[in-house]
């Protein structure tokens, strides 16, 4: 089966400092894959790389089989992007921001319509549909933005810290909805802080300074470090590399 | 294209919800008409002026050179025939002609009493003013000193003042291009300088970097709406200066409009350029007022005339691209001039918005590295 992303190697350099060393890794279509890593590790710059915003230093990398040095059109047009910071417009009403984004990924009138009416439809915000964004609680805020990411059926989204500063139960209300959009084969690709959420994910990688130090599956990944959370494990690496 | 135009349809729901925004935008340029029509005074230095002396006399040679020394004047052009004090004024740099008529010493020999003509370019009507009073003071002391204690009657000279392209000598015809430089700059590059750091601190700008929209259409989306905005302001500027202060519109309509497009683009670019930059809204909005609204105001000449500051300020007055714009509205709408006397001041425009958008373009793409 087709990967969804595929990278050998990969390198970004800054000058003399290098942000991501070598990454080497594969991502299958529809899985969930947890990019876990402390704050300047790597993990922003190499999804940069993924996404096409930043041009890589040496190695390669494929999206959707679309290579990252020549295609970055194509990339676009078949990845979802959403961050910590929602990247909603607040002074536009919910239906406008969903028919905004889809806008610019080119749906026709009529996609548009029914896309904004199936998004409002699922997340309950039929009551809101008109009220600016501004005015919406954090955690519709969060679901929104992670609908509007998935408006144009993406391949694979990217999820940059998408749960950064929700509370728990918005965070596994949350966690559903990548599931549900996983099920749908949709491959999820998602970054962050909350050992818990490592769990919920297929596998994780984690980078350490630059380089990958771990990639397995939760269960096989706390065996393997003989500790009973994904916590445990990411303590051993982070401590491993401040001794070195 | 459809995709640019989601875009652009997203700017005009970001403006057209800002309602105070919008109320700035379209109040400010009308209450500064109104307001800029009462006048400044200033006094002047070194401004230039030309001669015309027909007489060639003692007398015409002393004043001359009495006014010269004054330090208010500075001679420009020496002037041989009536024809040629047109051009002079058309030309721009000439403030005030000096004329002394053919007969004028024989008529003081002959009358007591002769006359000096003193025409001033009252497209800047305190300038104008001003270079009449010190003029005709200066030939007044000359006269005074002609006439020994007792002699009776005295030698008269008169001096005979026109004001040339404004006659009645209106404020508003020197405010309003000021006005309409500085509402353009401020809607054009302010706005579109803060509306795309807003994007950047929201972290907006990154999804539209992930989508498939490329970097000219995101630019060309921020800027269309405002450059349509910008010159309906700038028509709004025109309209009331013609019917609410009686500005003429002596050139062409056409012309005044293609400068005035001319300038928005280079305010736009300016905007661009700053967001470049600037990351936040704050700095967007700080770099644009202190870039381009304090140099405008001060310099450009709308307030301050450029021949009173000193030198180096005058140096750095010609980087201000109002002053250019200044002089191509009043040379088109009160002295009704066209583009033969005004291609450089166009081509100082043009010229600017190339530099200016070329270093954007590097810019943009050593971020995106």
């Amino acid at each position: 089966m087709e990967k969804a992303v595929s990278t050998d190697k990969l390198t970004k350099r800054f000058g003399d400092f290098v942000a991501t060393n070598e990454i080497t890794f594969d991502v299958a279509q529809g899985e969930i894959f947890g990019f876990l890593g402390a704050n300047g590790a790597g993990k922003t710059t190499a999804i940069r790389m993924l996404c096409g915003l930043l041009r890589p230093s040496s190695g390669s990398a494929t999206i959707a089989g679309f290579d990252v040095y020549r295609q970055t059109e194509q990339i676009k047009q078949v990845i979802g992007y959403m961050s910590q910071r929602f990247s909603l417009y607040e002074d536009l009403t919910v239906r406008e921001n969903i028919r905004f984004y889809g806008g610019i990924y080119g749906l026709p009138k009529a996609e548009l319509r029914r896309k904004s009416d199936e998004i409002i439809q699922q997340l309950d915000l039929g009551g809101v549909a008109d009220k600016l964004v501004a005015s919406l609680p954090l955690g519709w805020k969060q679901r929104l933005a992670f609908s509007v990411a998935l408006v144009h059926d993406p391949r694979i989204v990217f999820l940059d810290e998408p749960t950064g500063g929700v509370d728990p139960i918005t965070r596994r209300q949350f966690w559903d909805m990548i599931y549900e959009a996983a099920s749908r084969g949709t491959t999820i690709f998602v970054t962050t802080h909350y050992m818990d959420e490592a769990e919920y994910c297929n596998r994780v990688s984690i980078m350490v300074d630059g380089r990958i130090k771990a990639l397995d599956t939760p269960a096989a990944m706390k065996q393997s470090f003989g500790v009973d959370s994904m916590d445990g494990v990411f303590q051993i690496l982070a401590r491993g590399t401040s001794t070195k | 294209m459809k995709r640019f135009f989601a875009f652009v349809k997203k700017e005009f729901f970001h403006i057209l919800r800002d309602r105070r925004t919008l109320l700035i935008l379209f109040g400010l340029p009308f209450v500064q008409v109104l307001l800029f029509g009462f006048a400044l005074t200033n006094e002047i230095k070194n401004a230039r002026i030309a001669i015309l002396d027909l007489d060639h006399s003692q007398h015409s040679r002393q004043i001359t050179s009495r006014l010269l020394s004054s330090g208010y004047f500075k001679l420009e052009q020496q002037l041989d025939s009536y024809k040629g004090i047109e051009p002079a004024f058309r030309k721009g740099k000439v403030k005030m002609v000096i004329v002394f008529p053919a007969r004028f010493t024989a008529e003081l020999a002959h009358d007591q009493a002769a006359q000096i003509q003193v025409l001033a370019d009252a497209s800047e009507q305190n300038t104008a003013i001003s270079l009449t009073n010190y003029a005709t003071n200066i030939i007044q002391s000359y006269s005074a000193e002609l006439n020994p204690v007792g002699m009776n009657p005295p030698m008269q000279l008169d001096v005979q003042s026109r004001m040339v392209f404004n006659p009645e000598l209106k404020g508003a015809f020197v405010f309003v291009p000021g006005v309409m430089a500085m509402v353009l700059l401020l809607v054009s590059a302010l706005m579109t300088s803060v509306t795309i750091a807003r994007e950047k601190e929201t972290g907006t700008m990154e999804v539209l970097m992930v989508s498939p929209l490329t970097q000219m259409q995101i630019l060309f989306g921020k800027v269309l709406p405002y450059l349509l905005l910008s010159f309906l302001n700038g028509c709004m500027i025109i309209v009331l200066g013609i019917n609410l202060l009686g500005i003429p519109l002596n050139g062409s309509l056409g012309l005044l409009l293609a400068e005035t497009l001319l300038f928005i683009f280079l305010a736009l670019s300016i905007g661009i350029l700053i967001s470049t930059i600037a990351e936040t809204q704050l700095v967007a909005m700080f770099a644009s007022l202190l870039i381009m609204l304090m140099p405008t105001i001060f310099l450009s000449g709308f307030i301050f005339p450029i021949e009173s500051m000193p030198k180096p300020l005058q140096i750095l007055s010609n980087i201000i691209p109002a002053k250019y714009f200044i002089s191509i509205v009043k040379g088109i709408m009160i002295k009704g001039v066209g583009l033969q006397y005004l291609w450089k001041e166009t081509l100082v425009l043009f010229g600017m918005a190339t530099v200016i958008n070329a270093v954007s373009l590097r810019n943009l793409k050593t971020r995106l590295g």
